[in-house]
């Protein structure tokens, strides 16, 4: 059995006197021990909302969650507040987007990492203190004893995303969730930090949930890969297999549609057209049809079913998909 | 000759200290001479890293930095040295598109507010119909509806906003367009668009571009011509596809592979030269190659000590490296520990580093049994036994990158190399 399996995840926030937003509308996936698997999408997909509902660090008011998370047995969604604040930090760990902002900027580095180590592992004064420097050192951060002392902004960007990483993995969590980490930093310290994560799902054997927008990153690091659209997973499958063969329109024209250093040059991209905003409810059809190229009348009579019409285990939610036959060069 | 040509140019930010007497206490060496040349009609892609240089430089080409030494010859005219009246005008034929597309159109203006200011400022169009008609042209151009006139900036999305901010540098009919960094806030699907719109822009209107950007396959995809700086200076420059064929400074390298790319099979064959530590600050450059503290290659001789100059190696490829053909022969190999060492940019400290590098790589048993190309270079799926490696380079190289802050006053000021430019920009305060 997987360690964490999602089943029709859907959030909604609600306002009055406004329309209902959903973000996320009925996603599914799973994850085993050791594994890293991708989430990838536009801005606005839902793909941070979903992690934010796996973590229960969503509102209670004003949202509306549906579905089932299955973190090892239990159900993350309905578990008691208490319970979770257990689970956090110990079995599961979040990686942030923006390292300052998610480090607490007038604490310095070794309270808030030793701050965990005292909630879940108990450990006090000087064995917390030894514990958190030696987590420091272990992500490469030199000099620890004294990088402890000092406050977030002393710090470069690699390396307060290399502290945050420390306090995820302080705790020795089963799963990491990891939200854009490396999409404030430049290409270098990027490589830096992903090597980091490749690390730590390979010695520990972690389970890593991969929250990103850059497909680079995606082939690179994650066996199995989600693209999302629109609140929903629109293709599924290894990564090997989702690059040879896009299969959604969406992905196909997303791969398309992004310069390649490799690629001969002169060539014009092939952009989708319209953008995020000309979309339809995924209850009405196929939320991507406005922009699609494939289009058909088909594609407006309900949401569209998993089906998969390549390879067993490559999900696609498409009534027309990309298929060998129909393969425009890309 | 050249449409644009930049000679040396430096921008230094000062340093301020004290509340009431503004006393400089040093630098920010955010530009430091750079010299190149961009011929009409073509594309002149600059990239590098945050803190590199490069919006200050794209900013002083339009005087929107003061230029501290050096010249921007535009057109036979020195606009360096141009009193602020005649260089207002000449702004015309030289415009921007900036970054953050919502950031830069004011969200008070509606669209033809903000297209036709700059034109009744430049004295384009005798009156506001026929500003609107040359509006209603160019926003066809660039693929909005003409309806768009009488919106506001909120109204429409990112990639749109973006659109309007090339509208606007159009209706001055600009020679030269400075786009810095015109795509990085959009999303993939989106960017396409924007870069084929430039590019068709371009044709049709024989633009000149200089594009700024981070994203090196960007860059490559809409550039001719591309330098990538560092720190404050070209390290490299060359046409666009023998610079990607065939990198030659030891950063290029490193840079372009650490470019994810979206292809498995490419991800796992390929060799990423990790970097070790971080820029060092621009507020206190090493000495020498400013490279030479990251350096995988650096030799003990020459590069803590003499920088070097930017030099055609033929082809126009220019290189500012001392050892690129050894590098390429093979006869200078990388040095782990060497590479990652000295980073206070005193040159004592850097000699020093060498020495003591050097003890450790005889007795550090991967960097002694490790093949030629190994110590750095770590394959995307390697053996656990070259990641061990990776890791053992990984901390040292971090320690080396501490030593930064060891001036903690200047750390203060520039713990980052783009906050302190910031600051020094804004206030005394920094």
């Amino acid at each position: 059995m997987s360690l964490l399996s999602v089943e029709e995840l859907s959030v909604t926030f609600t306002a009055r006197g406004r329309k209902d937003a959903t973000a996320v509308d009925g996603v599914s996936f799973a994850v085993d021990q050791g594994q890293v698997v991708g989430l990838v999408g536009e801005s606005g997909c839902g793909k941070s909302v979903t992690s934010l509902a796996l973590m229960g660090l969503l509102p209670r008011k004003g949202v509306r969650i549906g579905g089932r998370a299955e973190f090892d047995g239990q159900n993350l969604l309905t578990m008691s507040e208490r319970k979770l604040r257990d689970m956090r930090g110990s079995q599961l760990a979040m990686i942030f987007q923006d390292p300052l902002s998610s480090l607490n900027p007038v604490v310095p580095i070794g309270i808030q990492v030793t701050e965990i180590l005292e909630r879940h592992r108990g450990l006090k004064g000087e064995k917390a203190r030894k514990e958190a420097a030696s987590l420091l050192d272990r992500v490469g951060i030199p000099d620890p004893a004294r990088r402890l002392k000092e406050y977030p902004h002393q710090l470069s960007g690699g390396m307060r995303q290399r502290a945050l990483i420390a306090m995820a993995v302080a705790c020795a969590p089963r799963l990491l969730i990891a939200d854009e980490p490396t999409t404030a930093l430049d290409v270098t310290i990027q490589a830096q930090i992903l090597e980091l994560l490749k690390e730590l799902v390979d010695q520990e054997g972690t389970a890593l949930l991969m929250i990103t927008h850059d497909l680079g990153v995606v082939a690179g690091l994650c066996d199995e890969v989600n693209v999302l659209y629109a609140g929903r997973a629109v293709e599924s499958a290894g990564r090997r297999e989702l690059f040879a063969h896009p299969t959604h329109p969406y992905a196909h024209g997303l791969l398309g549609s992004i310069p390649r250093l490799d690629a001969p040059r002169g060539e014009p991209l092939n952009p989708i057209r319209g953008s995020i905003n000309d979309k339809i409810a995924w209850a009405d059809g196929c939320a991507f049809a406005p922009r699609c190229d494939h289009y058909t009348m088909e594609c407006l009579t309900g949401t569209p079913e998993l089906t998969e019409p390549r390879t067993a285990g490559h999900q696609v939610r498409c009534v027309n998909p990309v298929l060998p036959t129909a393969e425009v060069p890309a | 000759m050249s449409l644009l040509e930049l000679d040396d140019v430096k921008v230094h930010f000062p340093v301020k200290k004290g509340l009431f007497f503004d006393r400089t206490v040093g630098h920010v060496y955010a530009v430091d001479g750079v010299s190149l040349s961009i011929e009409a009609g073509q594309t002149y892609g600059l990239v590098g890293e945050s803190g590199c240089g490069k919006t200050t430089l794209g900013r002083a080409v339009l005087r929107l930095n003061d230029i501290t030494d050096g010249g921007v010859v535009f057109d036979g005219t020195d606009l360096a040295k141009l009193p602020s009246e005649e260089m207002r005008a000449f702004r015309r034929r030289l415009q921007m598109v900036f970054q953050d597309p919502l950031g830069s159109l004011n969200p008070r203006q509606n669209i033809e507010s903000i297209l036709s200011e700059g034109m009744a400022a430049h004295g384009i169009g005798k009156d506001q119909t026929e500003r609107r008609e040359k509006i209603k042209d160019i926003l066809a151009k660039v693929g909005l509806p003409s309806n768009a006139l009488s919106r506001y900036p909120h109204e429409f999305s990112g990639g749109q906003r973006q659109r309007i901010g090339i509208a606007r540098a159009l209706v001055l009919e600009p020679d030269v367009i400075i786009c810095d960094e015109p795509v990085s806030a959009l999303d993939v699907s989106v960017q396409a668009q924007v870069i084929n719109l430039l590019e068709e822009l371009q044709e049709s209107l024989g633009l000149t571009y200089l594009v700024i950007a981070h994203d090196l396959a960007v860059v490559r995809h809409i550039s001719d011509v591309i330098g990538v700086m560092y720190l404050g200076g070209l390290v490299e420059e060359a046409p666009s596809d023998a610079l990607y064929a065939k990198p030659r400074h030891p950063y290029t390298k490193a840079l372009m592979s650490a470019v994810p790319v979206p292809d498995p099979e490419v991800e796992d064959r390929r060799e990423r030269i990790l970097l070790h530590g971080d820029l060092p600050s621009p507020a206190n450059p090493p000495a020498g190659c400013r490279f030479h503290t990251r350096c995988p290659w650096v030799q003990e001789t020459k590069c803590a000590t003499e920088r070097p100059p930017l030099l055609d190696t033929g082809d126009g490829h220019k290189v500012a490296c001392h050892f690129t053909a050894e590098i390429e022969a093979g006869t200078v190999k990388q040095t782990l520990a060497t590479g990652i060492e000295a980073v206070t940019g005193t040159e004592t400290v850097a000699a020093e580093a060498v020495e003591v590098s050097e003890g450790e790589t005889e007795t550090e048993v991967p960097a002694a049994d490790a093949p030629e190309k190994a110590p750095v270079t770590v394959p995307a799926q390697a053996d656990a036994d070259a990641k061990e490696k990776a890791a053992a380079a990984e901390e040292t190289g971090a320690k080396a990158s501490d030593a930064t802050d060891v001036e903690k006053e200047t750390a203060d000021a520039t713990d980052e190399a783009s906050g302190a430019t910031e600051k020094a920009e804004g206030s005394p305060k920094a």
